[in-house]
């Protein structure tokens, strides 16, 4: 599967979180990979997620980095 | 009851921030301006000399403080991330324009929420200005405005803004008689108004590291509103009004009213426009004043540029007439405002990597 990677490390509030939610509002949006360098972003990803019972999604460290995948809940 | 469950930290974190301030009203700092951080930046350009504005000069150690309490919270945490790199010039000159705004307004937005919680109406205006200027950033943002990300960084760079407060904090506690008069000191007006360094150090420092957990910040309140609907750092905000308000008339010092109030003025427009120009500013750079101050504390490079340019652009609204004070707008506030609003959106229409 070609899973889409979007690299949000170091971006200024409110873009990394801004730019997930622009990606899972894609109607074309099946997964995704998201890089964050910072627990603010990761934070403020996990608050978006948080009341989406449709999105199912991991958390990974990697090094000083986070990794999220996001995965479109199959119903 | 999930909301507060949910919240809790922010909640407490406002509620703190919100009785703390009144409280350095009360034992010293200036009326409705127990904390504010581009007015107490200001005093710090003011007591390096950048300006000569005999009456608002100190080293106040609310700033030097939540810079250091970020720090040692973030080094506690493991947040500590020396990163830099981001247009920092571009980050300087939003920090330089929203001090002309503020300084016009008379106030960060923190201190208009103590404005309002001391029963200044005139920041009702400011307030107002502050949202729409946060909404004319979140539309730049939304059509893909950035400057770019930000790279890790050497630790020893990260350690810079930190090490530069220790450094004021010195030239504050030494006070060295250099035969130029620095630093300057007032004897009188709001800059000689000041709670005992202790307990400003003390309130300062715990605010820091509150903030820098919470990651309170009263821009990306309105910002997480507008655009997602999301109210929980609004919740902390909101916090800080309601307890600094209930503060204020324990300690008899809530007195409403437009006419007449403490280090403020009732020009409108201005207030109003000033405040737009601020809150954009701080829209485009990511975070209010005192956030700015904390990611600085937590090795964000660029946020401590965003902060030497709210310094320097305090020294130079003082020295050209651009600063407000309560007898009104100065001669050149109304352009600098103007030129500060045509440099914001500038930025936020070219600076962006593709059109939506």
């Amino acid at each position: 599967m070609n899973r889409k990677i979007l690299d949000l490390r170091g971006l200024s509030c409110p873009q990394p979180v801004l730019e997930t939610k622009q990606a899972i509002e894609n109607p074309a949006f099946e997964s995704l990979e998201i890089l964050l360098d910072t627990q603010t972003s990761l934070e403020n990803i996990k608050r978006l997620l948080g009341n989406r019972k449709d999105i199912e999604y991991k958390v990974i460290e990697e090094g000083e980095d986070f990794k999220v995948t996001l995965l479109k809940a199959k119903d | 009851m999930d909301f507060i469950k949910n919240h809790w930290k922010i909640i407490v974190c406002g509620l703190f921030i919100g009785v703390v301030a009144t409280l350095l009203q009360k034992f010293g700092n200036p009326a409705n301006m127990g904390i504010c951080v581009a007015c107490f930046e200001r005093d710090i350009a003011g007591a390096l000399g950048f300006h000569r504005i005999a009456v608002v000069q100190y080293i106040r150690p609310e700033i030097l403080f939540f810079v250091i309490g970020s720090f040692v919270s973030s080094l506690m945490f493991r947040e500590f991330k020396p990163r830099g790199g981001s247009l920092p010039l571009v980050r300087f000159l939003l920090g330089f324009f929203a001090m002309f705004g503020a300084l016009v307004f008379l106030g960060c937005p923190w201190r208009a929420i103590l404005r309002l919680a001391g029963g200044d109406w005139n920041a009702i205006i400011g307030i107002l200005g502050i949202i729409i200027g946060i909404y004319i950033g979140i539309q730049f943002i939304k059509r893909g405005y950035t400057l770019g990300r930000s790279y890790p960084a050497y630790k020893l760079a990260g350690l810079i803004m930190p090490l530069m407060m220790f450094g004021l904090l010195l030239l504050l506690l030494v006070k060295p008689s250099l035969t130029t008069g620095a630093p300057f000191f007032s004897e009188k007006g709001p800059g000689s108004q000041h709670a005992p360094i202790i307990f400003s150090v003390c309130a300062a420092f715990l605010i820091g590291i509150f903030a820098q957990r919470t990651r309170f910040c009263t821009v990306g309140a309105i910002r997480d509103v507008i655009l997602m609907k999301d109210f929980h750092l609004a919740s902390g905000v909101i916090s800080l009004l309601v307890f600094a308000f209930i503060s204020n008339l324990i300690l008899g010092q809530f007195r409403p009213g437009f006419e007449g109030q403490p280090i403020a003025h009732t020009n409108y427009l201005w207030n109003f426009l000033g405040m737009v120009l601020s809150g954009l500013s701080y829209a485009l750079a990511g975070g209010c004043p005192g956030r700015q101050l904390f990611l600085s504390g937590e090795g964000d490079i660029d946020a401590g540029v965003f902060v030497i340019g709210m310094i320097t652009g305090a020294g130079f609204a003082h020295n050209f007439a651009v600063a407000a004070s309560s007898a009104g707008i100065g001669p050149w506030s109304a352009w600098a405002v103007i030129v500060g609003l045509l440099f914001c959106l500038a930025t936020g229409m070219f600076m962006r990597k593709r059109i939506a």
